[in-house]
């Protein structure tokens, strides 16, 4: 089982996402959630970003943050759009879990 | 007279964190809208992730959290029509004039200092 690496932190005020990205391993899940969510909008400054380490993760966005925040029409293709139940099974399917605060 | 009744100021609030992750968008607004009733010269600033607190099609019943967005659209009625937004954030954020709820100035780093400069009070949000 691999971890699940959280981030809810909006990635151009904080260095949350960055830092996630630099410390997960290969295999690894990520799940953007609160202001987390704006890193899964196309077009931004950290969309290469997220869009180059896509081949080794799968990326999570929990979709009422989402929604939440306008950034509905915006997700990078590829991002998996979960509701809360679906942030519950994240959980329970992966060995541990890091927030990245 | 300095300070007395009828004395106009004018007020810059400086927004500059996403809408709801904090509580700052929400408490700017509400003193905002303070200021207003007080028939002050207000001015709104987005900048940084600020600009998020205007962007259209938030829908917030999903996190059960209020969606003040379309507040912004009613200040028009209290006659705050002077809302500012960084061109640079905009950019960075791959959001367009378009993407906003409200009519706007766009305006460079510049602008805005100039725009900062000229304010008797600004409050940061």
């Amino acid at each position: 089982m691999t971890m699940l690496h959280i981030v809810n932190k909006s990635p151009f005020e904080r260095n949350s996402f960055d830092t996630c990205l630099k410390n997960a391993k290969a295999g690894s899940a990520i799940l953007l959630i609160e202001d987390g969510v704006y890193a899964a909008a196309k077009g931004t400054a950290v969309t290469e970003q997220l869009k180059k380490v896509m081949g080794n993760h799968a990326v999570y966005a929990l979709w009422p943050d989402v929604e939440a925040r306008g950034m509905q029409d915006r997700t990078i293709e590829g991002i998996k759009l979960i509701d809360y139940s679906g942030f519950v099974d994240l959980t329970a399917e992966h060995s541990n879990v890091q927030s990245w605060l | 007279m300095e300070g007395g009744p009828g004395v106009i100021k004018k007020f810059m609030y400086v927004n500059r964190k996403a809408p709801y992750g904090t509580i700052y968008a929400l408490e700017s607004l509400e003193v905002v809208l303070i200021a207003a009733a007080f028939d002050q010269d207000v001015s709104l600033a987005f900048i940084d992730d600020g600009v998020y607190q205007i962007a259209k099609g938030q829908r917030t019943k999903g996190i059960d959290v209020k969606n003040f967005s379309p507040t912004y659209r009613a200040l028009e009625g209290y006659d705050i029509e002077k809302l500012y937004v960084a061109k640079e954030s905009l950019e960075q954020r791959g959001l367009t004039e378009d993407d906003l709820l409200v009519d706007v100035q766009v305006v460079s780093a510049a602008e805005m200092a100039d725009l900062m400069d000229q304010q008797d009070v600004i409050l940061s949000f």
